[in-house]
C-alpha cells in the first residue's frame, strides 16, 4: 500500500466571479522512501499541491490518504498532530520566527508535541549539529545568511523525526552553491529512508531525483524517471495529459 | 503543550512591548487599586459603626421606656398610666425567660431637671446621672478600670456611692497631677445636687483605637498639651456618631437605684418604691436570632402587669444595625461601580492590544500552526498572554494600593481610618484575572481560527 494516495484532487479558488482551478484532478501514489521532485511553470499549482500533501491546506474535492488516515476528512486536531509528527515542511522563504533564536526556532515543533525543556534543548542541538548550525544556535534569524536560515528550517523540519519531508522550492532563494549543499542534505535524508518531495524550477535539480513529476495547469502533465539517472524510463498512467487553459 | 512554557512566552511577548503593555495595563491597575482602596475605606467605616453598635450594647440589647402618650383608644385611661416600674422588672424576671440581665434605671440628664455635680468649687457637666442596678455595667458595655461597681447591697442600703466616667474625673480633679501621674479618685467625696457621695469606681476611658494610639504616642513624646485638641474631632458623620457615643459614656455617673430615689429624687412621692416610674428597663436577649419572639414575650408579660395599658415603648438597636448595613452597602455599590468602570476600560484596552498584537503576528501564528500547533494551542497561548497582561496589571494595582490608601487617608485627616483587608485584595486580584480571560477570549478565538496557509501568505 502506498504511503500517500491522492485521488482526483481539485482545488478551486473563486476570485471576483472568476474560477481558478489551482489543482484540476490530480491522482498520485507515493511510496515510502521515495525521493520525488515536482517541476512545472509558475502558477501551475505546485505549491498548492505541496500544501495539500503537507496537510496545511485542504482540497476542494477529492480524497487524500496518508498511512491509514483519510486526510480530507480529518479533524483540525488530527491534521495538526500529523504536521507535527509525521511531516516536516521546508518553505522557500524559510518561515522562521524572528523573535526566537535559532535553537528556539528548532524547538518550536517539540513545544506542541509536549517535550520537556531539557529534551527539547538536547534534540534541537542534535538537529542543528546535523545541518552544521550548532555554533549559531544563539543567533536570531535576521543575523543569518539565507543558506543558514534554510538549514535552520531543515533542522526544525527534522527535529520531531518525521517520515516525510516536503520542501517547496527550498533552494529558490539561494545561490547555486548553497543550493547544492541544501540539496545534498535532502539526498541524505532520503538515504536515511525518509520520503522526500521537493518542488523546484531547476531541471538540473529535478534530474537528481529518481522520480520526477511535472505539473501544468493544475494537472500532472508528465511523469518520468529522469533518463539522466540512468534508469529505465518508467511511465505511469498520465492523468489529464491534455493541458487546458484555466478559466 | 507545556503550560509553563506558554506563560513564559506570554511574559516574553509582553516584555517585548513593555511600554505598550504598561499603557494597556493602566486601566486594570486603576481598577484594582481603586477597588482595594474603596474597600479599605468602607471597611474602616464599617468597623467604626459596628464598634459604636457594640459600645451601646449590641443587637441583643432591648430597652423598654415609659411612654406618656397613650394610643388614641386608651387616651381616656391616661390617669392610670404609670409607665414602667420595678414591678415590671420582677415580672419579667419571673415570666420572660428569653431575656436576662433585666436592669431598671432612672435617668437624670442635665437638660431635664436639676443636676449639679461639684467638688471644692469645681463643677462637672455630666451627660447623664443614672440610678440603676449593678447589671447596668454589662448591659451598657461599661468597664470599671479602677475601684469597683456598687453592689446590690449598696442599693438595698441606699448608700451614697457612685461610679464615674473619666471626663467627670477630669472636670472635678484633673487627668494628671503635677508629677504626670494619672489621678485615680477612688474614695474621694463629691457632691451630687449637694448630697455627698463617695466615688467607689471609675470607668475606663472610652475612645477609638486610633485615638488611643495618638494619645499613647503623645504621652511617649511627653506632650502636655490640652487633650481636647489632640483627638480627631469633627470628621465625617460616622466618626462624629461614634465619638459622640464615647463622649456620652465618659461623661456618665451611676448611683444605686434606691439611692437615687431616696436621696436625689425631688419628685419622689410617698408610696411604694415599687410604683416609682422608671425611665427605662434594659435587658439582653438570649438569642439575637430570636429578636421578635423575645420582644413578643416581653410585651405579653408587660401587658399583663399594665392591665393592657400601653404606657411603654420598645426600642431595639435593629434600626441602627440596618442603617449601618445600608450605609455600607451603598458605599460599596458606588465604589464597585467606579472600580468596575475602570476594569471595564482596562478590559477593552486589553482586547484592543491583543487584537493588534495578533494581527501583527498572523505569519507567526501560521508558522506555529504549520509545525503542529493546534487550534487549542493557539487559543491557549493568546488567552494566557491576555491573562498575564491583566494579572501583571492587577499585581501592580495591588502594589500601589497601600500607597494610595495612605496618601488619601493623610490628605483627608478627618475621615475614618481605612482598613486594608486581604479578602478585598484577593477579590480585586481575582477580578483582574477574570477581566484578562474575558478580554482575551475574542482575540484568542480569532487567532485560533486562522487558516495556516492564509496566515503564512499574509503580509
Ligand atoms: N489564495 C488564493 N486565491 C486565489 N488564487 C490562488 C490562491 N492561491 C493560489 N492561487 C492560484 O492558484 C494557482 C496555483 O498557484 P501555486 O502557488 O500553486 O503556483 P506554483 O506552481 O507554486 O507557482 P510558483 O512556481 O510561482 O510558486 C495560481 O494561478 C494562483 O494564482
Ligand atoms: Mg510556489
Amino acid at each position: 500500500m502506498a504511503l500517500l494516495e491522492l485521488r482526483d484532487i481539485h482545488k478551486t479558488y473563486h476570485l471576483g466571479g472568476e474560477t481558478i482551478r489551482a489543482l484540476d484532478g490530480v491522482s498520485l501514489d507515493i511510496d515510502s522512501g521515495e525521493f520525488i521532485s515536482i517541476i512545472g511553470p509558475s502558477g501551475s499549482g505546485k505549491s498548492t499541491l505541496m500544501h495539500i500533501l503537507g496537510c496545511l491546506d485542504s482540497p476542494t474535492s477529492g480524497t487524500l490518504r496518508l498511512d491509514d488516515t483519510m486526510i480530507h476528512d480529518a479533524s483540525s486536531r488530527q491534521l495538526a498532530s500529523i504536521r507535527n509528527k509525521k511531516i516536516g515542511f521546508v518553505f522557500q522563504f524559510f518561515n522562521l520566527l524572528p523573535k526566537l533564536t535559532v535553537r528556539q526556532n528548532v524547538e518550536l515543533p517539540m513545544i506542541y508535541s509536549g517535550h520537556s525543556g531539557k529534551e527539547r534543548r538536547e534534540r534541537a542541538m542534535t538537529a542543528l549539529r546535523r545541518v552544521n548550525m550548532e555554533d549559531r544556535s544563539k543567533h536570531r534569524p535576521s543575523q543569518l545568511s539565507g543558506g543558514q536560515q534554510q538549514r535552520t528550517a531543515i533542522a526544525r523540519a527534522l527535529v520531531n523525526d518525521p517520515r516525510i519531508i516536503f520542501a517547496d522550492e527550498p533552494t529558490g532563494n539561494l545561490d547555486s552553491h548553497t543550493g547544492e549543499l541544501i540539496l545534498e542534505m535532502f539526498d541524505q535524508l532520503h538515504n536515511e529512508g525518509r520520503t522526500v518531495m521537493l518542488v523546484t524550477h531547476d531541471p538540473e535539480i529535478a534530474a537528481v531525483t529518481p522520480r520526477r513529476i511535472e505539473i501544468r495547469d493544475g494537472k500532472i502533465a508528465n511523469e518520468a524517471d529522469p533518463t539522466l539517472a540512468g534508469k529505465a524510463p518508467r511511465f505511469e498512467q498520465i492523468t489529464n495529459s491534455e493541458a487546458k487553459p484555466t478559466t | 503543550m507545556n503550560f509553563g512554557t506558554v506563560i513564559q512566552s506570554g511574559i516574553k511577548e509582553i516584555g517585548a512591548h513593555w511600554f505598550r503593555s504598561l499603557l494597556t495595563m493602566f486601566g486594570v491597575i486603576c481598577g484594582v487599586a481603586s477597588l482595594v482602596t474603596m474597600a479599605a475605606f468602607v471597611k474602616g467605616k464599617e468597623n467604626l459603626l459596628r464598634e459604636s453598635l457594640a459600645e451601646t450594647g449590641g443587637l441583643e440589647k432591648i430597652t423598654v421606656e415609659s411612654e406618656d402618650d397613650l394610643p388614641d383608644y386608651q387616651k381616656h385611661l391616661e390617669g392610670e398610666a404609670k409607665g414602667v416600674t420595678l414591678k415590671d422588672v420582677y415580672a419579667l424576671q419571673a415570666g420572660a425567660p428569653m431575656v436576662h440581665d433585666i436592669t431598671p434605671s432612672i435617668n437624670k440628664s442635665r437638660y431635664r431637671g436639676y443636676l449639679r455635680v461639684s467638688r471644692k468649687g469645681r463643677g462637672a457637666r455630666p451627660w447623664m446621672l443614672q440610678g440603676t442596678w449593678p447589671s447596668a455595667l454589662e448591659i451598657q458595655e461599661h468597664e470599671i478600670e479602677h475601684g469597683r461597681m456598687f453592689t446590690m447591697m449598696d442599693d438595698l442600703l441606699a448608700n451614697n456611692v457612685c461610679v464615674i466616667g473619666t471626663e467627670i474625673r477630669n472636670s472635678l480633679f484633673d487627668e494628671m497631677d503635677e508629677q504626670g501621674e494619672t489621678i485615680i479618685p477612688i474614695g474621694e467625696r463629691i457632691l451630687i445636687n449637694y448630697v455627698p457621695f463617695t466615688i467607689v469606681g471609675m470607668f475606663k476611658e472610652y475612645m477609638s483605637d486610633e485615638d488611643r494610639k495618638k494619645k499613647e504616642a503623645a504621652k511617649a513624646a511627653g506632650e502636655t498639651r490640652s487633650r481636647r485638641n489632640m483627638f480627631s474631632r469633627g470628621g465625617d458623620s460616622n466618626t462624629r456618631r461614634t465619638q459622640y457615643i464615647y463622649y456620652q459614656k465618659n461623661n456618665a455617673i451611676m448611683v444605686p437605684l434606691n439611692t437615687l430615689v431616696a436621696k436625689l429624687d425631688s419628685s419622689y412621692e410617698t408610696g411604694s418604691v415599687l410604683d416609682r416610674k422608671l425611665s427605662e428597663i434594659t435587658m439582653k436577649i438570649e438569642d439575637v436570632s430570636l429578636l421578635s419572639p423575645s420582644l413578643q414575650q416581653v410585651r405579653n408579660v408587660l401587658m399583663r402587669t399594665h392591665k393592657g395599658l400601653e404606657d411603654f415603648e420598645f426600642e431595639t438597636q435593629e434600626e441602627f444595625a440596618d442603617d449601618i448595613t445600608l450605609a455600607i452597602h451603598n458605599e460599596r455599590v458606588s465604589g464597585m461601580f467606579i472600580a468596575g468602570i475602570c476594569l471595564l476600560i482596562g478590559g477593552i484596552g486589553i482586547i484592543n492590544i491583543m487584537l493588534s498584537s495578533i494581527s501583527e503576528r498572523v505569519r507567526e501564528i501560521g508558522i506555529c500552526k504549520s509545525v503542529g500547533a493546534t487550534t487549542m494551542d493557539v487559543f491557549t497561548q493568546i488567552l494566557i498572554e491576555s491573562v498575564v497582561l491583566a494579572v501583571a496589571g492587577g499585581l501592580a494595582g495591588l502594589a500601589i494600593s497601600p500607597i494610595l490608601v495612605n496618601t488619601l487617608a493623610s490628605l483627608a485627616d478627618d475621615t475614618t481610618p481605612p482598613i486594608m483587608t486581604t479578602q478585598a485584595m484577593l477579590i480585586a486580584f481575582g477580578f483582574s484575572a477574570l477581566i484578562g480571560s474575558l478580554a482575551g477570549l475574542f482575540p484568542a478565538i480569532k487567532a485560533a481560527k486562522l487558516d495556516p496557509i492564509q496566515a503564512l501568505r499574509y503580509d
